[in-house]
């Protein structure tokens, strides 16, 4: 095989050019700007700014809520990440099995996704309201009357069931895709040494998904932890109120609702810090157990 | 109905293109405004008629969102040199615009350096000095001004053979009666503003010191006593009795069960009156916000909500006079009149008052009277109204802490320690964003 080479050494860096100069200005720059006023105490309207030292990060790491709002979107990103790629999977598996009309089956469970997180959010609380929501009055026929808005829990339980049902048809179309990749002959070697199905899944096709799976939890701890935004707001009605709320809400509504904008930049560059480490313990922990065919 | 307004103020706004591209002598100001709605359609009409009745200058209002939105659309536009020449801050923003020295030409001056006249006293009581500095000085003129009111529905206070209350005592007597008639006695849309800051107006209570920060943000403490506690205590046993309904933070979810007829007396804001007297099918009445007979002082007037208009700086002379001829405009008693009927907003302006009255509104709809009378009601040391910094935010922990008194997750106790604390501490770092 001939290989190519450049002609000019700087040839290459001119065509990577464009890429790294957008994740220039719109990566490195805001996050470099963040890490600066993270520093300092800023009028909104950029008359004055005080040089405070790190009293924005101890202001938010001892602020009584902030904890609460943590441990809310731990609570929330694995929730959501899990329920919403086991359901996936369920449904892909059976949705690979189905024979007749199996068109019509994943289009059903596919349409979901060209739906945009704030009209999720808004059809969530048309479900969830408290005056005429159709979910309310489900489960108020078991007995639990549901206030969002009021009740933290029941706040939450909506947050999720919406947040889940906007992603199982990303994870849904990954996991199908997926599955009829799956080789034949694997699967007919394996149900000729294995009569459980259960079990033929778990040893044999399941390996066989993992880096499909491995791509979509990364994916899916992304949606959950950032794109769920607009799901929230909606919800929450852009009144925080006592209502659960995830780190990346709180920075919006700290530095775009409240104008601290120091508060603000701390806590983005403490988020900043968590997704770092968090990427890396999914490549260095996760991805060396996934095999790659 | 709606509709066909809307198309009529279409053409209209289609007509005035056509003619100001005509005339191009005007100049163009412009208008961010928080008014959606309804109220958005009487904006509208107000700009209309003010380049109507002048040639010199045009006005666009453009609406930006909700009073959050509006406010940081406002910040980012200034800080990009794109500010509007009129910006609609809300009372809880006050303080932040107020307190950024130069990005606003007061009021005051702004109408005295076109050669118009200003007497604060032309303004009702309650209006008077809530967007003015410490000195007294008007900063923001005061355009939807509103105040908490009680609303009441008629057929469930009948049913229940009861009168509508003035005390929390006399409440504390009907609630029960209220109940057996089948209704939820009582709701409330807005904790912060209701419960507390007019709540301290209604009771003559200090709110923060510095006088409730008017002098300076510098060392600026909330003020939290036994009778806001009291208060809090009664609230939630009277949820806990079914007396009180607490349908969350959101506004409208709190009007809804009023508007149905489920819920029998609701406070709101006096600029609701249009929107429930356009709504509810029962007759409707409204009076002014309960107080503790038993705190000693209590009965005093509240203080404004709502919004104010601020001249943003670094606009040219010329722009500023036709902000000040708009001001003008809108502070005559004609427009004033119009806005109270139309949205239930008070007449800032004494003169606006007077006209009110002597076209016998209050005689046709008596209602529409309450806010503005509770306004001029005799005021006292703390009824001026507060200034503190970062106070969306002060809100927002009083939303959280006072939604766990409710649900039962804190002690009355408990949730005002944290909101001084957390309050406290939002005020102290407010104070350094001066850089001094």
């Amino acid at each position: 095989m001939k290989k190519v080479h450049f002609q000019s050494p700087w040839l290459p860096y001119l065509l990577l050019l464009p890429q790294l100069s957008i994740v220039a200005i719109f990566f490195l720059w805001p996050a470099a700007e963040a890490v600066e006023s993270s520093f300092y105490l800023e009028d909104p309207f950029g008359f004055g700014s005080t040089f405070v030292g790190l009293d924005n990060f101890t202001d938010t790491l001892t602020s009584t809520d902030y904890g609460r709002v943590a441990r809310f979107t731990a609570v929330f990103t694995c929730s959501v990440t899990f329920l919403s790629l086991g359901l996936a999977l369920l449904l892909a598996v059976k949705a690979d099995k189905v024979l007749r009309g199996a068109s019509s089956y994943k289009t059903l469970l596919m349409w979901v996704y060209a739906v945009a997180p704030p009209v999720a959010g808004l059809i969530g609380v048309l479900l969830f309201d408290q005056h005429v929501g159709p979910m309310v009055d489900f489960f108020a026929m078991f007995g639990w009357q549901m206030q969002i808005g009021v009740n933290y829990f029941d706040t939450s339980f909506a947050m999720i069931t919406t947040a889940v049902w906007k992603q199982i048809p990303v994870n849904f179309i990954f996991f199908l895709s997926g599955l009829q990749s799956v080789s034949k002959s694997v699967q007919e070697a394996a149900s000729i040494d294995c009569r459980s199905g259960f079990r033929r899944f778990w040893t044999v096709t399941f390996p066989l998904l993992a880096p499909t799976g491995f791509f979509l939890l990364i994916i899916n701890i992304t949606y959950a932890f950032f794109d769920t935004f607009g799901i929230i707001d909606v919800i929450v009605k852009n009144e925080p109120g006592n209502n659960p709320v995830t780190l990346v809400y709180k920075v919006y509504l700290d530095g775009f609702r409240g104008n601290d904008l120091g508060g603000s930049s701390a806590q983005s560059v403490i988020l900043m810090a968590m997704v770092f480490i968090l990427t890396i313990i999914q490549f260095r922990l996760i991805e060396r157990r996934v095999h790659y065919t | 109905m709606a509709y066909r307004k809307t198309v009529a103020s279409l053409v209209a706004a289609a007509a005035l293109l056509g003619t100001s591209s005509a005339s191009f002598a005007a100049t163009d100001i412009t208008w961010w405004h928080a008014m959606g709605g309804r109220l958005g359609e009487v904006v509208v009409d107000i700009a209309n008629g003010y380049n109507d009745a002048q040639d010199a200058c045009q006005i666009t209002p453009v609406f930006k969102g909700t009073y959050e939105e509006t406010l940081t659309a406002g910040i980012a536009a200034f800080r990009a040199g794109e500010q509007p020449n009129v910006l609609q801050v809300f009372d809880a923003g006050a303080a932040t615009i107020i307190g950024a020295k130069g990005a606003v030409i007061p009021a005051q001056d702004i109408l005295e350096n076109a050669g118009v006249g200003f007497d604060i006293e032309d303004y009702i009581d309650g209006v008077r000095y809530f967007y003015a500095d410490s000195d007294g000085k008007m900063i923001g003129m005061p355009f939807n001004s509103s105040t908490p009111i009680l609303y009441t529905n008629e057929d469930a206070l009948k049913k229940a053979g009861v009168e509508a209350p003035k005390t929390w005592e006399e409440f504390e007597a009907i609630a029960p009666k209220l109940k057996e008639a089948g209704y939820v006695p009582l709701a409330q849309s807005h904790l912060p503003w209701i419960f507390t800051e007019n709540f301290k107006s209604r009771h003559n209570l200090q709110f923060a010191t510095n006088n409730n920060g008017y002098d300076g943000s510098k060392d600026t403490k909330l003020v939290f006593g036994e009778p806001i506690k009291n208060h809090f205590t009664k609230v939630k046993g009277w949820l806990d009795d079914g007396l009180f309904g607490y349908y969350g933070t959101g506004w409208g979810d709190n009007q809804t069960p009023f508007n149905e007829g489920k819920v029998a007396m609701w406070l709101g804001s006096s600029g609701s009156f249009g929107g429930i007297s356009k709504t509810v099918e029962f007759p409707f009445s409204a009076t002014y916000l309960p107080y503790w007979d038993a705190v000693e002082g209590a009965g005093t007037g509240t203080f404004i909500g709502g919004a104010a208009l601020f001249a943003m700086s670094g606009k040219p002379d010329e722009e500023n006079k036709c902000v000040a001829s708009f001001y003008q405009y809108l502070t005559s008693p004609e427009v004033q009149y119009m806005w109270h009927k139309e949205t239930g907003y008070v007449p800032i302006t004494n003169a606006a008052y007077e006209l009110a009255k002597k076209d016998g509104y209050y005689e046709s709809t008596p209602a529409a009277e309450v806010g503005i009378k509770q306004l001029t009601l005799p005021g006292g040391e703390w009824t001026k109204g507060y200034r503190m910094g970062f106070y969306v935010q002060i809100r927002d922990v009083m939303n959280r802490e006072y939604g766990k008194i409710l649900s039962g997750e804190a002690s009355v106790e408990d949730a005002f320690a944290t909101i001084e604390a957390d309050g406290n501490k939002l005020l102290d770092r407010f104070s350094k964003t001066a850089g001094n």
